[in-house]
């Protein structure tokens, strides 16, 4: 791999002990996936929750954070995905002190290193949109597929030790989806139906990453008519990315890079696999509980946009979540904000909802949580939070805002899934 | 008895002996593993309830988030850990996660490398060479 003179002396370690563990770490990547040399990337998305960091990797950035100011600064605008511990919230939902310290802990030393805490997984939607053929290097998966597939941007999934790495030297490995040829189409699917509302456009998007054999696989959907919404693509994009690999998708008409099959198949288009009704409404049903009991209903996984966060409001106007059921909301600190200011956050706390700031509910010792207070029939419109909390000791249940409003209301599970 | 030698893409970590455990399932450390008591954790794996600590753990493609970029490292420094990871197919993830644990990583085989070996066969991990070695 070709190191130019700047890079070649970070390596050797004249500019302090952080940027030569970082040009390491590139080089160590960059060696495994054959790059030929570093691409100068213009910002850095940072995942490392505490519950991921463990207490290694906080030690770890405290020496990175203890290190003189010249030589631990971030060098290009730096941010974070969402953190484990909202203090407003955390002892109300049985957290820890010792989850609480090692947040503290990591925070200060990230803020030590310059880094802005955004602490949000949709900063295409609240910080800085990045643009068709920018350089990044971001961590959370929702929040590269939907950089490299909506947006036109370029980054492959940056792990919390990579993105760090990037961040300290402004640069990042050339290889998979900063290449032209790794953004080519491979496999498509042809949609035969319009899904109905967030809930399902996640569950399509698990049905494509299902299907996905690896990271490099592309998929290419055909058929879905009409313009799409932000929302709509955010939580097709954050499934497919979590129940596959895969952090690009093209939409047909859709998409930056996808204005037509030709265009992002090299030679003749593949035959299509079709995804419809059937194939949504199965998927939808094998989250389908074996009786009507429920414990908590959560909206997360990606954190809410502010229109999100109106909807849900408005679903919860003049009700009142039962008292055997909890309802938790996560987004982001600024979007809370405005919700603040705009009363959104008075009205679901008012009907007795938790409004959850800079957290996400898997990133928040989602286990941990769930022993706490006694939580195991969850029920949540984001397909790709159900994915990942099977795993975690929960019996996840899929359905819509609405479905999930009236379960909560009701004390049990009504609608579709009951 | 003879030796049978697979040949993938080299990797991070350093040379290692050890018990193979094997799945034709994908793998991701944050939804798959319970780390604190070593065992696989999501149900719907087909080693759910196994311990990996100390094995070669042998399974299909990296899945899932970006956690296991950090979760590694701290897997591999508690010592309740695999020796080596040995994937078909790793992502950005796995290898990010693996360089910076020093854990060590081999993909990209000429075969399905879950289909050649089984459970309980001792498999020497060269991540250097990128080889795999059943048998001596």
């Amino acid at each position: 791999m070709k190191l130019d003179d700047h890079q070649k002396a970070m390596l050797a370690g004249a500019e302090g002990r952080a940027r030569q563990y970082a040009m390491e770490q590139i080089l160590k990547v960059g060696r495994f996936f054959d790059a030929e040399d570093c691409v100068p990337i213009s910002q850095v998305h940072l995942m490392a929750d505490p519950e991921a960091l463990g207490p290694s990797g906080v030690d770890f950035l405290e020496s990175l954070a203890q290190l003189p100011l010249a030589d631990r600064r971030v060098r290009v605008p730096s941010i974070t995905d969402p953190r484990g511990v909202d203090f407003n919230t955390y002892k109300r939902l049985g957290q820890t002190e010792r989850m609480a310290d090692l947040e503290r802990r990591a925070t200060a030393a990230f803020e030590a290193l310059g880094f802005m805490m955004t602490n949000t997984c949709i900063n295409y939607q609240s910080v800085i949109p990045p643009v068709l053929g920018e350089h990044l290097a971001f961590g959370d998966t929702g929040s590269s597929i939907y950089a490299n597939s909506v947006l036109g941007a370029r980054t492959n999934f940056e792990g919390g030790p990579s993105a760090l790495a990037a961040a300290l030297t402004g640069v990042t490995p050339r290889y998979g989806y900063h290449l032209d040829s790794y953004r080519r189409g491979q496999t498509h699917f042809e949609v035969t139906t319009r899904p109905r509302d967030l809930a399902e456009w996640g569950a399509l998007g698990g049905l494509v990453g299902r299907a996905m054999r690896s990271y490099w696989e592309v998929p290419v959907l055909s058929g879905i008519k009409g313009p799409v919404t932000s929302d709509e693509i955010k939580q097709f994009g954050a499934a497919l990315a979590s129940f596959g690999s895969t952090p690009l998708f093209h939409m047909i008409g859709i998409t930056p890079e996808a204005p037509d099959l030709k265009a992002v198949f090299d030679g003749p288009v593949p035959a299509a696999t079709p995804l419809g009704r059937a194939e949504i409404d199965r998927l939808m049903a094998s989250y389908r509980p074996k009786d009507d009991k429920l414990d908590v209903v959560v909206f997360a996984a990606p954190q809410l946009s502010l229109f999100e966060m109106r909807t849900l409001a408005d679903h919860l106007d003049g009700r009142r979540i039962h008292k055997d059921v909890a309802l938790l909301a996560t987004t982001s600190p600024d979007i809370k904000s405005a919700a603040d200011r705009m009363g959104i956050t008075a009205s679901i706390e008012s009907a007795g909802g938790m409004v959850l700031s800079g957290v996400c509910f898997y990133q928040m010792y989602a286990r941990d949580i769930g022993e706490a207070n006694g939580w195991k029939r969850l029920m949540s419109n984001s397909a790709k939070l159900v994915n990942i909390l099977g795993g975690y000791g929960y019996e996840p249940v899929l359905d819509s805002m609405a479905a999930c409003v009236e379960s909560a209301v009701a004390g049990r599970i009504v609608g579709a899934s009951a | 008895m003879s030796t049978r030698i697979y040949k993938g893409h080299p990797g991070p970590g350093i040379k290692v002996t050890g018990e193979a455990l094997v799945a034709s399932d994908n793998f991701s450390a944050r939804y798959d593993l319970d780390l604190v008591k070593g065992i696989v954790s999501r149900p719907a794996h087909k080693l759910v309830g196994q311990s990996y600590v100390g094995k070669i753990l042998i399974l299909n493609i990296a899945k899932g988030g970006v956690a296991s970029a950090w979760m590694l490292r701290d897997m591999v420094q508690s010592g309740r850990t695999p020796k080596a990871l040995i994937l078909n197919f790793a992502n950005p993830i796995m290898a990010q996660g693996a360089a910076f644990a020093d854990l060590p990583l081999i993909d990209r085989f000429e075969v399905d490398i879950t289909t050649v070996i089984k459970s309980g066969e001792m498999v020497t991990v060269d991540p250097e060479a990128g080889t795999l070695t059943v048998g001596s």
